[in-house]
């Protein structure tokens, strides 16, 4: 177990930062908190460099579309601490027709892909990325993928047509 | 006694010190039993491509042992695997690198359909980038069959007009995949 109580950090986060951060819940045991685009990189600046939690490692940086939600598109950004054996997860919810939220490479470097892969699949835009462009799926691809809107199935498949099965 | 065994003579006049044939056959009698492949394997197939290589099904048998790893000088590309979307420009650029006559086998349901993979980021079938001759199924074949869709190319290998790839049909074929 790690050396910082889930309470301890729900306690240093909201002093720190009051009325910005609200607790989503623990599942897993692994704290789970939402913020505004607005205070995100605040906040990971202050985890990293602070001298306590020490928040010095970025597991994954990813996104969620949650298409019943006002806030559809959930940028999510898994910390540790490598020091304290804790770790931490901080939400950011944003409306799917503004999906704007600055980068976190200032802080880890190694957003920078992480980053690049959110926009791939999602079309999140990090602003501020130097060089925010697709990283895994084919250059020419127009759509982003991993939103619920996009068929699941190839268009181009032909031996799933339904006249192939009497239907 | 050996029991080596030679290759039949293709069909033509015999006679006391002169055989007769036409250069089509000859040259598709030697073409076809001494092709060279080349292993273009992303998964499981190029797996069971291993097994066919190997002393046990040994494709040696049929003259392939030569593997080419260099497309410039390869008769046969074999695609063994799921080939991503992103990967098709590539596997386009290898059949382009290959000097005619050329023959593709798409080994396995990935190749041949996009298989398990429907999906966005799966070519759902090599088809859709090059010209295949013969599909092999399986998920994977077993080497058997990887052993039984090769001697189907060395049939066309056998039968193929030399005239065959200046035919306006073919020519049309590849002009349908933006070939030249």
């Amino acid at each position: 177990m790690g050396t910082i109580t889930n309470e301890d950090l729900i306690k240093r986060i909201s002093t720190q930062f009051p009325g910005q951060v609200t607790v989503l819940g623990e599942p897993y045991g692994l704290l789970t908190m939402e913020t505004t685009r607005e205070h995100i990189i605040e906040i990971l600046d202050w985890l990293k460099n602070d001298a306590v939690l020490q928040f010095i490692f970025l597991t994954d940086l990813t996104a969620i579309h949650y298409p019943d939600q006002e806030k559809a598109m959930a940028v999510v950004y898994h910390l540790h601490s490598l020091v304290n054996n804790v770790r931490l997860r901080l939400k950011v919810f944003l409306a799917i027709d503004d999906v704007h939220i600055p980068t976190a490479i200032p802080v880890w470097d190694a957003a920078n892909w992480m980053e690049r892969e959110a926009y791939d699949f999602f079309g999140v835009l990090f602003d501020g990325h130097p060089d925010l462009r697709r990283i895994l799926n084919v250059d020419d691809m127009e759509a982003f993928p991993l939103r619920k809107e996009h068929p699941l199935e190839d268009p181009n498949r032909v031996d799933k047509k339904d006249y192939f099965f009497g239907r | 006694m050996s029991d080596i065994q030679l290759v039949e003579a293709p069909p033509g006049v015999e006679g006391a010190g002169f055989f007769a044939t036409t250069l089509d056959k000859a040259i598709g009698v030697a073409r076809s039993n001494s092709l060279w492949p080349l292993p273009f394997a992303t998964s499981c197939c190029g797996i069971e491509f291993m097994a066919t290589m190997a002393s046990t099904y040994d494709l040696a048998r049929f003259g392939a042992e030569r593997l080419s790893f260099s497309p410039r000088q390869a008769d046969l590309l074999m695609v063994m695997g799921t080939i991503a979307k992103k990967m098709g420009p590539v596997l386009r650029q290898v059949y382009l690198q290959m000097a005619e006559p050329r023959w593709v086998i798409a080994v396995g349901a990935c190749a041949t359909s996009g298989g398990i993979f429907d999906t966005y980021s799966v070519l759902q079938g090599i088809d859709e980038v090059i010209p295949v001759d013969v599909y092999v199924p399986g998920c994977p074949p077993r080497p058997e069959a990887i052993i039984d869709g090769f001697m189907n190319i060395q049939k066309l290998v056998k039968t193929e007009s030399l005239r065959r790839r200046s035919e306006p049909k073919y020519q049309e074929l590849l002009a349908s995949y933006g070939i030249q």
